[in-house]
């Protein structure tokens, strides 16, 4: 599978959270060959379904495992429309965030205003601020904040007005540039990486077969509120839930004890959110496929989907499997497609090796000895 | 769509390494002039042929060079170490893409994930000091095989033109450099013109020093690209120029007071051609002027420029109205411009 331009497809795809249609629908596009049922849910979350196969289990239901890779991404939002130097100039957009925004990294962006006039268009803008020396004194020495920052679709006031609403979405703009290494670097990756790892699961399985449903989710709203995690988690009824994401990769700026080298495989969570059976298992997973995994703690909320999924319902177990990511939640993320294709992989065997009796084996091993 | 700023703005030329858009204007403008010639700092300098009414000797500037990063070391995981080439605000450089040294090669410049600061780092500007570009290089060694020590980095933005307003990089002072372009393809003036593409200006205005001293022009015109401070604030301290107003017009800067003879003669044209403009405050900043008028015996000289927003970021702003107002006035400034205008 050939990875880098289809998250090329996928990251230059506008889709904040609350947003995600357009996004989802690249993904439906690709999950369709792959996948025996495929559907929106009611909050936006792509659901697709890969049956198991083989001899139905004597109680007529095949387990479920749920790999939920979250397809939102973090944008901004109209808050406010201001004219300058009056209603005969040109019109300006304050701002405010939509999900977790770094705002150092905003002054000089390129983004996508999503007009819902009468009209809807997609206006391009750059981010603009006044400089240092016009700033009030106590601001120069700080990053640039929403209280400094416009968005400058270069149109007069007026015509802005009919144009865009406060509450309209804005999405960055950077098209996915590959570096050296298979190294790529762009908007979204965060968390298009996963989807294309999902992808690339749902190609392995292709070629092999599983007795667990296997339902692939692109989950929507997970930056915002984990909101597709807790509500697929809920109406999908799996019995066991994997969350795919991304995590701190060394670079520049990070060279933390909880941080992974690029293209050094994946990160197997670790902590409160995970259950050991479902770790243990992926690492049985990696042991059959001899890669190389790594150990990611995550001693409280892992900040994934799984946080939601494992609470769903009356408890799901869960996992969390990450690719090492640099810079996140900017325009610049980077990661290696290598890493990806081994999630993917990882995703794939891990399924194929689900027996039917995973779930009283995983229940068993709680009370085992070490 | 604008060809030529396109095309001006999307090439690199970072002070002191400006051969990719010195080449590209000279393949611009060879077919206009009579003669072109490169100097011994890397100037651009053409000869227009004139009519042959006027006997004046009259320089026109628009400086090519902008302001971009210099690598100057690699370090041990591969990434690059640099400085700034020309005025910066630290805060312009996260979150940005460069193409990094000849053969342009993608590098992004990130930081600390904002989710491992606390609460104090997420208040603190990044000094340029601490960033890194990354090419994706695995070690030293592969990064020092394909980038040097000294090569430039550029901003990385394709051109496009909104409503009346065109966004990209250096727009500063491509804006100018178009600007003159568009002379040398009009009808001959009744003088031979010089038309200048300097270097350095982003680094103290060294090529327009030298420019002027080998031409040794009676009159100079500087064609450039002007902050616009246009935005929202608390308190308008410094209105500035205001994109859509018309050409900007200098009277008097941190470096210069603009020659009065010149400013009043381009006003007045303004005002005979029915141009629009608008005098910048006085102010800060400055221009190739500085330089060119205190050359040699001195030159008059003055300076129109196209108002931009967001200067020294990869997404500058200008209106299209106000660049071609721009080349408007300055045409008819040249062609009104007599010997008796420059008496006292």
């Amino acid at each position: 599978m050939d990875i880098v331009p289809l998250l090329k497809r996928l990251t230059e795809t506008a889709s904040p959270s609350g947003y995600e249609t357009a996004v989802a629908e690249v993904i439906r596009e690709q999950w369709q060959p792959l996948v025996d049922e495929i559907s929106l849910d009611r909050v936006g979350s792509l659901i697709a379904l890969k049956r198991g196969q083989g001899e139905e289990p004597a109680n007529g239901r095949r387990p479920r495992l749920l790999l939920a890779a979250h397809m939102d991404e973090i944008g901004l939002m109209v808050h406010q429309l201001v004219a300058h130097p009056d209603e005969d100039g040109y019109g300006f957009l304050r701002l405010s965030n939509l999900g977790g925004v770094d705002t150092r990294h905003l002054y000089g962006q390129l983004v996508t205003v999503h007009a819902s006039g009468a009209e809807p268009r997609q206006l391009t803008g750059v981010i603009g601020a006044l400089p240092g020396h016009l700033q009030p004194e106590a601001r120069r020495s700080k990053p640039y904040g929403y209280e400094d920052l416009v968005v400058d679709v270069g149109l007069p006031y007026r015509q802005l007005q009919t144009l865009v609403a406060v509450g309209d979405v804005i999405s960055f703009r950077q098209p996915l540039r590959e570096l050296l290494n298979g190294r790529v670097s762009g908007k979204a990756l965060d968390n298009r990486a996963s989807v294309a790892a999902v992808t690339v699961c749902l190609d392995y399985l292709q070629g092999r077969r599983h007795s667990w449903d296997l339902l692939a989710v692109a989950t929507a709203q997970e930056e915002t509120a984990l909101l597709g995690g807790f509500t697929s988690g809920h109406a999908q009824r799996p019995d066991a839930a994997i969350a795919i994401d991304v995590t701190f990769a060394k670079g520049p700026g990070t060279n933390d004890a909880v941080s992974f080298e690029l293209d050094g495989g994946p990160a197997l969570g670790l902590g409160p959110n995970i259950h050991p059976g479902m770790l243990q298992g992926l690492r049985d997973a990696a042991a059959a496929l001899e890669m190389k995994v790594n150990t990611d703690p995550h001693s409280r909320h892992s900040g994934t989907d799984a946080y939601a999924l494992q609470v769903a319902r009356a408890g799901i177990p869960t996992a969390v499997v990450s690719i090492p990511l640099r810079y996140m939640h900017t325009m610049v993320e980077t990661v290696v497609a290598g890493d990806i294709e081994r999630v993917g992989r990882l995703l794939g065997e891990f399924t194929a090796r689900l027996e039917t009796d995973f779930m009283e084996k995983l229940t068993a091993g709680m009370m085992d000895d070490e | 769509m604008n060809e030529l700023l396109k095309q001006l703005t999307e090439a690199v030329g970072v002070s002191g390494d400006e051969k990719e858009i010195r080449r590209l204007i000279r393949d611009l403008i060879a077919d206009q002039v009579a003669e072109w010639r490169v100097d011994a700092l890397g100037n651009l300098i053409a000869r227009k042929p004139g009519t042959g009414e006027s006997s004046l000797r009259v320089l026109v500037d628009a400086h090519m060079d902008e302001v971009g990063l210099m690598i100057t070391d690699v370090d041990s995981n591969g990434t690059l170490q640099f400085e700034t080439v020309g005025g910066f605000d630290d805060r312009a450089l996260l979150g940005k893409v460069v193409q990094v040294g000849p053969k342009k090669l993608p590098g992004v410049i990130g930081a600390r994930p904002v989710h491992l600061l606390k609460p104090n780092q997420r208040r603190e500007i990044v000094k340029v000091e601490a960033m890194r570009i990354d090419i994706g290089a695995k070690n030293k060694d592969e990064a020092a095989g394909k980038v040097k020590i000294g090569d430039r980095a550029a901003f990385v933005t394709d051109y496009e033109e909104l409503a009346d307003t065109a966004v990209g990089k250096a727009f500063d002072n491509r804006a100018g450099c178009a600007a003159l372009i568009e002379l040398l393809r009009s009808e001959p003036y009744p003088f031979d013109l010089y038309a200048s593409f300097t270097v350095q200006e982003e680094v103290g205005l060294r090529g327009a020093q030298v420019v002027a001293y080998d031409i040794a022009p009676d009159a100079a015109l500087i064609l450039e690209c002007t902050p616009a401070y246009d935005l929202p604030n608390e308190k308008d301290v410094s209105p500035n120029v205001a994109l859509g107003r018309g050409p900007s017009i200098y009277v008097m800067d941190a470096g210069t007071i603009q020659d009065p003879r010149l400013v009043s003669h381009i006003t007045r044209t303004a005002a005979a051609e029915q141009i629009p403009f608008q005098i910048r405050q006085p102010g800060g900043g400055g221009t190739n002027t500085a330089a060119i008028q205190k050359t040699g015996p001195g030159v008059p000289a003055a300076t129109i420029a196209v108002p931009g927003r967001y200067a020294h970021t990869p997404t500058m702003m200008i209106s299209l109205t106000d660049y071609h107002n721009v080349v408007k006035l300055a045409d008819a400034a040249l062609r009104r411009l007599t010997p008796d205008l420059l008496q006292h």
